[in-house]
């Protein structure tokens, strides 16, 4: 469905089409900030488990799926790459590169949320869900469970933030293939490209803090 | 002023034919879909109304109950009353207050914008205010939540009946409707400003309210996580602020105060900017110490983030934590006291006049500097041991939030409300009820202090008999309260209708904002204006133009 080429008027409180796009970008920086210390109360409360119960905290890190949050890591990183070639392809009004970078970006949001739901489903057959059927014979079983309560929390969180990824993606290769962007105007493949990194960063430091450090010495 | 437009000639007032009140429609669709930054302010404004009566309602009811040692109300009742009053007075009505009223109306003009960067988030940000209200309401009232306004944990996770989790889903909300007004105030003041409006040329109003946003965007998400953290702890009867479950209710205090000790800044920063545009406008002399008021409130913003555990000195805290805080809370003193300093100085040789705003920014001055002073009785570790979870501790923050901030929302609200409205208000009325605030506050809250020194522990609906005296002054005191702030009520709605009509300046006062016309148009400026000179150039000798 091809339309006129894109070239929009800003919107009354700009002066030109670049004030806008800069200063979406900046609001979607600030609004960066605002999440990184959302998920910094649950980091903080992270912190003070595993200073509290170490040995319970390392045994519980040993029950988590290495093997899926790996792949996961590897799949978010991928799209990492894919979305920034999606952005690039937008700049330079590669039309149909930007479209298919965009789906497959998608896809593979979809991939991690599929890998994820399947560990889940792991866990609660193993019953590790606190509070709904949580089981466990260890002496640090209050810990592991405490463990389980932050790790369904920091994941659940993230992948709530995937989901929303997933749906703004969709919508922006819509709009990419109906033509709804140019050189001169893709700032919301900008400012969605600087949301889905942010959700991979947080991913990077959730992977060692949930997968690693309970493997990590004796 | 050698800005570039300047419409209305001066001494003599023009009527807008076209203005932001009508110039859209007057349906009541066209104000609630609107994008105009001047009609959300005036949403705000009416909606912060209705919570602030309804807050002050609580607290006339509080008050009441504790003219009598035995209590008028029973327990769960009046534990009930102080929730309700706690929650909607910080978060319905102190949070939003100058911010997203005077603030949402003011920053576009006073830096020469035509609107908010976000013009969509800021309706989203009322609809979330207004719907988190009626939710903290419905939850309070009807389901009796009685936790405080702290929700402090085992009691609020494992103990407390009534619906917790809606009253927490509430707060979080508005917590968010507070998240997207700072991000829109912090990329408007980045981005919009009109050319030849350096950072150093910015009125301190925009300043202050930049401080504050920078508070909310980067402490209210704590609040959210913590407040939804304690919710899945209710419902799932597992989490980790309670012992017996082998969590800690010390992290929840750790958490909750990241948040609610920077939130007083959001409390109060806001107040600081209002006075600063008052001060020098009445004593007409530029303000003192213009770039040591804006570093002032930057630092407040900065070292407030460092001081929340002040609020556990007898929490169980190490005794060096309790020193490190304790450090911290004097040294964030130091930009607040300067800030006093730069106002007295302003007024020094100033040829004053004593209006209203000015009134109300006298009487902030004064008052702040009490609760700011008693505030270091409190940072002192060995004096906090004696007073903490008293009425002096009640009283020192009554007198930074009701005598500091609630008086310079009404400072600012006459000191604007000829621009606001295109109407002025009748001075003597105005005058009367500024009065009567300042004098009923005092007696409400001043024999708070000797309360607590003697010992009467806040939240109790019964106290020992020796207390009563102070009680009834301080009930007293309350009822004069009451008739003051419901006076502004009937003057300014009279105002509205029969209330002379203000010039595009009445105060002669400088900054862009006045440059406008009285209402202004609904994308602020005819043209953009150039800025060529300083804030706050004020003349001795000029005079108000027809005030």
């Amino acid at each position: 469905m091809p339309e006129a080429p894109a070239n929009p008027m800003p919107e009354p409180q700009y002066a030109t089409m670049e004030q806008q796009a800069d200063t979406a970008a900046f609001g979607m920086w600030v609004f960066l900030a605002t999440e990184i210390l959302f998920f910094g109360g649950m980091l903080l409360a992270y912190t003070w488990l595993r200073a509290s119960y170490p040995e319970g905290v390392a045994e519980a890190g040993r029950h988590t799926r290495i093997v899926i949050g790996s792949v996961n890591t590897l799949v978010l990183l991928t799209s990492s790459f894919t979305m920034a070639w999606a952005v690039h392809a937008a700049e330079h009004e590669q039309r149909r590169a930007l479209v298919r970078l965009l789906a497959v970006t998608a896809l593979l949001g979809l991939l991690f949320l599929g890998l994820k739901g399947y560990e889940y489903h792991t866990e609660w057959t193993e019953h590790l869900v606190p509070g709904l059927n949580f089981h466990e014979e260890s002496a640090h079983a209050q810990a592991i469970e405490l463990f389980y309560f932050l790790y369904f929390l920091l994941t659940g969180i993230h992948g709530i933030h995937v989901t929303i990824g997933i749906g703004l993606i969709v919508v922006m290769a819509v709009r990419a293939r109906r033509g709804a962007f140019s050189s001169r105007y893709y700032t919301p493949v900008e400012v969605t490209g600087l949301y889905w990194h942010f959700v991979d960063i947080v991913w990077i430091f959730l992977y060692p803090l949930i997968y690693l450090v309970g493997r990590s010495g004796p | 002023m050698t800005i570039a437009t300047v419409t209305g000639k001066p001494g003599e007032p023009v009527v807008a034919t076209k203005n932001y009140l009508t110039e859209e429609g007057v349906t009541l669709r066209s104000w609630l879909l609107t994008k105009d930054h001047k009609r959300i302010a005036i949403l705000y404004t009416l909606s912060i109304t209705v919570f602030f009566f309804v807050g002050g309602a609580a607290a006339t009811l509080i008050r009441l109950n504790l003219v009598t040692p035995a209590g008028i109300f029973t327990p769960d009742i009046y534990n009930r009353l102080f929730t309700l009053h706690g929650i909607i007075m910080v978060w319905f009505f102190l949070i939003p207050s100058i911010p997203n009223t005077m603030g949402n109306f003011l920053i576009p003009l006073m830096i020469g914008a035509k609107d908010l960067a976000f013009p969509r988030l800021n309706l989203l940000s009322w609809y979330l205010y207004v719907g988190a209200g009626l939710l903290a309401l419905f939850a309070i009232l009807v389901g009796g939540v009685d936790t405080g306004w702290t929700f402090y944990t085992p009691f609020s996770s494992m103990y407390s009946n009534g619906y917790v989790v809606l009253a927490l889903a509430a707060v979080f909300a508005v917590g968010f409707s507070s998240i997207l007004t700072g991000l829109n105030f912090i990329v408007t003041t980045h981005r919009l400003r009109a050319p030849g409006m350096t950072w150093y040329r910015l009125p301190v109003f925009v300043w202050s309210n930049y401080a504050t946003s920078v508070i909310m965007v980067l402490a209210t998400p704590v609040l959210a996580i913590t407040l939804a953290l304690v919710a899945v702890e209710r419902l799932l009867r597992v989490g980790i602020f309670d012992p017996a479950l082998g969590g800690d209710p010390l992290l929840f205090q750790h958490l909750f105060w990241f948040y609610s000790h920077p939130a007083v800044y959001i409390m109060i920063l806001p107040g600081f900017g209002v006075i600063s545009e008052i001060v020098p406008c009445f004593a007409r002399k530029p303000l003192f110490g213009y770039k040591f008021v804006v570093w002032s409130s930057i630092t407040i913003a900065v070292i407030g983030f460092f001081v929340w555990a002040h609020h556990m000195f007898v929490a169980g805290i190490s005794l060096y934590a309790g020193l490190v805080f304790s450090l911290l809370s004097y040294v964030i003193a130091v930009p607040s006291a300067i800030k006093v300093f730069n106002w007295t100085a302003t007024l020094h040789k100033g040829w004053i006049s004593f209006d209203a705003p000015m009134l109300y920014a006298l009487g902030f001055i004064g008052l702040f500097t009490i609760g700011g002073l008693t505030g270091l009785f409190v940072a002192n570790l060995a004096f906090d041991v004696h007073v903490t979870d008293t009425y002096f501790v009640v009283a020192h923050f009554h007198y930074i939030m009701v005598g500091g901030m609630v008086s310079a929302y009404f400072g600012g609200l006459h000191y604007w409300w000829p621009k606001i409205t295109g109407r002025l208000y009748p001075e003597w009325w105005a005058r009367i009820a500024a009065l009567l605030i300042f004098f009923g506050f005092n007696l409400t809250f001043f024999p708070q202090f000797i309360l607590g020194y003697l010992g009467m522990e806040r939240r109790y609906y019964a106290y020992p008999p020796e207390f009563q005296f102070w009680n009834i002054l301080s009930s007293a005191g309350a009822s004069i309260l009451a008739v003051g702030y419901a006076l502004p009520l009937f003057y300014l709605g009279w105002s509205l209708v029969r209330g002379k009509r203000a010039g595009a300046n009445p105060w002669a006062a400088t900054g862009l904002e006045w440059q406008t016309s009285s209402p202004p148009p609904t994308h602020n400026f005819d043209k953009t204006p150039t800025v060529t000179r300083p804030p706050y150039q004020y003349r001795p000798e000029a005079e108000p133009q027809d005030a």
